[in-house]
């Protein structure tokens, strides 16, 4: 079985963006970068997965889309422990360019298994795994909450309204996961960035696809007002805000 | 052209996230002038399917096969997908939620559909159609422009409100294609959680955080949340060291919630717990710690100990509830 995870670059959650040209740009000045939180539960859970003998994992190989600047972020899965990287030399324009260009970098590589993280921490779009899947003509399942292999089939557990199913699924499958599939990220090792450095790293050319979608303008949130204070020792003040001021209760 | 609304149901029911969209595609119809077609995939009671013409549907299509017994994606977008060609839709409109995730996507690579995901508003103009919605987790909005003739949309729970519109919709029930031999996602069981006030469909939730100090402290929480008819959510380190369940944890990695009021309690408000709860429409914060960034997000704060003040707010409610 043949694992590969779907990696997006994206800015350390914890940035305060700010954007420049007439707000069309995301100003990276200072910006750390990252693996996408979903994208590096996901590598986590491969190599879990190949960790174990009995699932007969042969290899987790990671893929991402983005220009040369952004290999120290595969280079760093490669660190985590994955065996192999593509990356498709294209600067992402929209997610259905991302995910054509994903289908054509990896059709003919028969993966089993295709993990992508249920959305990027910057457009927080969920829209790149299932368009992979239905470029590829895979089954896909969204809103993985776990994910095993038994008996050369992949079971995972799909998060619903109100509750979670178990499902089957024949491979190749893509599954679009969340959080519950891996505990805590796995971390490099000072042995896996040594290894990274030589473990190889393919680079695709993009094809030609139009994005179907364009960036007119970032906005900054509008400011909040301020914060009423109510007395700790009248709370009731605050129900009656919320009942006679809000009307919310 | 249309505007196309895929309605799903639940065991034949529908709920208030569904009457949203149903107002929402109506909406987008009347900017249109055309009209707006509600569909949903399984069995479902006439008198429920009605319930949808009274959000401005135009028509409503219930699509029926013997073999749907579960969900599948990609089946499900065969048939959605079916219905968008023979309808003419301009637009198709599915909620944001779990279902409209897995769909809209395949949907929009099917129909080479532009798709905006997570809208929580109408486009400014529909032509060229530009939608509105959050980046960044919520730490910055952008308008995109959907360049294909076909667009596919997502809806934000709780971020449309309810438009009463009743158009005495036509109700016709369609034998759909269903290839079962095609179905390569099984589902061997369902677990579901009864009895319990979904946080992603509350109109209030109660969340505790770290401010806690014990999970034996929740007691108060669950009070306070049955008096108001709530959901309960708790913060990541909450989840993380197993004091609640991880389908409570509210924030960028785990459930985003747009309730009509939400309450922090005893939570800081760090960047990655505010992803998951700004869109809300009243915050009220309780923290001993007037610097906490919650307050900044919150437009009601109590400064002080929750383990103090909560029993006085659940007096204050039974007081005021007569109970």
């Amino acid at each position: 079985m043949k694992i590969l995870v779907c990696i997006s670059h994206v800015p350390d959650t914890t940035t305060k963006v700010k954007f420049i040209d007439d707000f069309k740009k995301l100003d990276s000045t200072g910006i750390q970068w990252v693996i996408n939180p979903w994208d590096e539960l996901s590598l986590t859970r491969a190599l879990e997965l190949k960790d174990d003998a009995a699932n007969g994992v042969t290899s987790v190989s990671v893929i991402h889309v983005g220009p040369a600047a952004t290999e120290p972020t595969i280079r760093k899965a490669l660190a985590i422990g994955a065996d192999d990287a593509v990356r498709v030399n294209a600067d992402p324009k929209d997610a259905y360019y991302v995910a054509a260009q994903l289908a054509n970098a990896i059709k003919g590589d028969a993966y089993d298994l295709i993990l992508c993280g249920i959305e990027s921490s910057d457009y927080n779009g969920s829209t790149v795994g299932g368009m992979l899947a239905e470029f590829l003509g895979y089954p896909s399942v969204s809103s993985v909450s776990g994910v095993k292999l038994e008996n050369g089939q992949v079971v995972v557990i799909r998060e619903i309204d109100g509750g979670k199913e178990i499902i089957s699924a024949e491979t190749p499958l893509v599954a679009v996961v969340q959080k519950g599939i891996a505990r805590e990220p796995r971390i490099a090792a000072m042995r896996g960035i040594m290894m990274a450095r030589t473990k190889p790293l393919k680079v695709v050319e993009p094809v030609e696809v139009d994005a179907l979608t364009e960036l007119v303008a970032f906005e900054m949130p509008k400011p909040r007002a301020a914060c009423k204070f109510v007395d700790p020792e009248n709370p009731k003040q605050l129900i009656e805000l919320l009942q006679n001021e809000a009307k919310i209760i | 052209m249309s505007v196309l609304i895929f309605v799903e149901n639940w065991d034949g029911k529908f709920k208030k996230l569904s009457f949203e969209l149903v107002s929402y595609g109506a909406k987008l119809a009347e900017m249109y002038a055309t009209e707006a077609i509600a569909l949903t995939i399984g069995n479902v009671e006439s008198s429920e399917l009605v319930r949808l013409g009274k959000y401005g549907a135009g028509r409503i299509i219930q699509a029926v096969n013997p073999g749907i017994t579960s969900f599948d994606s990609q089946n499900f977008t065969s048939v959605i997908a079916g219905f968008a060609l023979q309808e003419n839709a301009g637009v198709v409109v599915l909620s944001n939620n779990n279902t409209g995730k897995a769909i809209a996507p395949r949907l929009s690579v099917k129909l080479k559909a532009g798709l905006g995901a997570g809208v929580s508003k109408l486009p400014a103009t529909i032509s060229p159609f530009v939608i509105y919605k959050k980046v960044f987790s919520g730490n910055a909005y952008a308008n995109f422009i959907i360049k294909t003739d076909i667009k596919v949309l997502t809806l934000a729970q709780n971020s449309f409100e309810l438009i009463e519109n009743d158009r005495n919709a036509v109700i016709s029930q369609v034998q759909v294609d269903w290839n079962s031999a095609g179905v390569k996602t099984k589902v061997n069981e369902v677990q579901k959680q009864d009895g319990k006030i979904l946080l992603t469909d509350a109109d209030v939730v109660i969340s505790g955080g770290r401010g806690m100090k014990s999970p034996d402290n929740w007691g108060p929480i669950l009070e306070f949340a049955e008096l108001l008819g709530a959901a309960t959510a708790c913060s990541r380190p909450v989840s993380d060291e197993g004091w609640r369940p991880h389908e409570e944890h509210t924030g960028q990695t785990g459930k985003i919630i747009a309730p009509n009021l939400y309450f922090a309690i005893g939570i800081s408000g760090a960047t990655q717990h505010l992803a998951g709860v700004s869109s809300s429409k009243y915050i009220v914060a309780i923290n001993t710690d007037k610097d906490a960034p919650i307050f900044s997000a919150a437009q009601y704060g109590i400064i002080g100990d929750a383990s103090k003040v909560l029993p006085k707010l659940v007096e204050a409610v039974r007081e005021i509830k007569g109970k």
